[in-house]
């Protein structure tokens, strides 16, 4: 009999040798390598030593018990991934609620029913597939420093809501500029005008996450939370129109003629998670606080103001940045109007 | 009359495979007089956490093989030391000691 999802490295912890032999034997037959411990702190030597994709324990064991052995997992940044399954006597349920809520998956009652022993493995090893995957497309897509803070703070790609900042920004009038521009000029002019951008929105501790053309979309707040996203990225936007003061100025010095931009800024609830492939991910966000922010952006042509932003936004703001209420805008497609202000440099 | 719950015994069986089943018995009838001498000795000693503590791995021993009264008098150990109540322990103990020599006797017949 082989399991259909292919062996496992499975560490039964148990401190009664009958289970112990029972629940390696009947895991071997399905195919997966299992080695065992009779205790927690054996237990945790193993695990520290050797890799694992899911551990089944017991709850009641001398030396160090089911309990202690979750607390340490949570402990260890290396393990508190791995799912375990808690083995437990039918009469011992309130103790596997508050396992569960320790961080354990899953859990079996013994006497084992071999298809539930089958069936919840095979659904934990599914997991951890799934969460090494993960990590590997996290670590492909983030800085080092960025992809140990969301290891150690817990991340999710199965997408969530979020509360961020979602900032849009454009070239102005790019069309025309590139039409009377050699192509070379114009990707020159689109690496240094990007190269800056960027350094503004990282230095205040955004994510872009999306460039095309000469559009850009970036995300504050998120995948790392931080409660003054709204600040950082008008913070931003503040910083992209000064850095890019100094570049017109440098273009006209060349000869050339300076660039304006539009920079729109909304904060609200977003969907927030990880796409793309093993070699490349990004991390993006959807929702209508995505869509507010396109449209702000757009709108900065009308009112001619060059940075934007919506109320939400506004309300996060301390009183040293000075805002202009612009008031109330019917977006198309939108069913409430949005009141809008135009941060002044 | 069966002290074995057979059903029980027969999916233990086909988990384990008919091999296995021996050595598991085995197991079992080698642990389960070590139990039972650990939990007279901690009645003895009055340490209720290691009298439940073998009561409880007992009980789900006796559980695994299907021998449901033998399970069920543990339980009642177990529960007398999670109680801190030794005290009351009176003959359950010879009750189980009983209820352990007639489940050895039918899985011995039940090794294939």
């Amino acid at each position: 009999m082989k399991s259909s999802h292919g062996p496992g490295r499975l560490l039964v912890v148990d401190d009664n040798r009958v289970n112990r032999l029972l629940l390696t034997h009947a895991l071997e037959q399905h195919g997966h390598r299992v080695s065992n411990a009779e205790n927690g702190r054996i237990a945790m030597d193993m695990l520290r030593s050797n890799p694992f994709d899911v551990i089944l324990l017991d709850i009641d064991m001398p030396v160090m018990n089911g309990f202690d052995v979750l607390e340490a997992l949570l402990q260890d940044n290396n393990l508190r991934d791995l799912p375990v399954i808690m083995t437990s006597a039918s009469d011992e349920l309130d103790r596997v609620v508050k396992c569960i809520e320790m961080g354990a998956e899953d859990y079996l009652v013994k006497p084992l029913n071999p298809v539930l022993l089958r069936a919840r493995v095979n659904a934990s090893l599914e997991k951890k597939r799934l969460r090494d995957q993960q990590r590997k497309l996290f670590h492909t897509f983030a800085t080092p420093e960025v992809a140990e803070q969301l290891l150690q703070e817990g991340f999710s790609l199965g997408g969530k809501y979020i509360t961020a900042s979602v900032m849009f920004a454009d070239i102005r009038s790019f069309t025309s500029l590139s039409e009377k521009h050699d192509p070379a000029d114009t990707i020159e002019l689109l690496n240094n005008y990007f190269a800056l951008m960027f350094d503004a929105i990282t230095a205040n501790n955004g994510t872009v996450n999306q460039m095309e053309g000469d559009g850009l979309m970036a995300i504050f707040g998120a995948p790392v939370y931080h409660e003054k996203h709204r600040e950082h990225a008008v913070r931003a936007a503040l910083e992209m129109a000064e850095l890019l003061d100094g570049f017109n100025e440098q273009r006209v010095v060349q000869g050339k003629v300076g660039i304006g931009i539009g920079i729109g800024i909304a904060t609200g609830k977003v969907i927030a998670g990880y796409t793309g492939t093993q070699h490349r991910a990004t991390y993006t966000c959807v929702g209508d606080t995505v869509n507010v922010a396109a449209r702000i952006e757009k709108h900065t042509k009308i009112t001619g103001r060059q940075i934007m932003i919506d109320q939400y936004t506004r309300e996060g703001l301390s009183n040293e940045f000075r805002v202009a209420d612009l008031g109330e805008v019917m977006f198309k497609g939108k069913q409430q109007a949005i009141r809008i202000f135009a941060v002044n440099e | 009359m069966s002290v074995i719950d057979l059903a029980t015994f027969e999916e233990l069986k086909q988990m384990s495979g008919t091999e296995f089943i021996n050595e598991l018995i085995d197991t079992f009838l080698e642990d389960a007089p070590k139990l039972i001498e650990e939990i007279k000795s901690a009645l003895n000693a009055n340490n209720a956490d290691s009298f439940r503590r073998a009561a409880h791995s007992l009980k789900s021993n006796a559980s695994t093989f299907g021998a449901s009264q033998l399970s069920a008098l543990a339980k009642e150990l177990e529960m007398l030391g999670k109680e801190n109540r030794l005290a009351e322990t009176g003959d359950r103990l010879r009750a189980l000691e009983e209820a352990y020599v007639s489940a050895r006797n039918e899985l011995e017949g039940l090794r294939s």
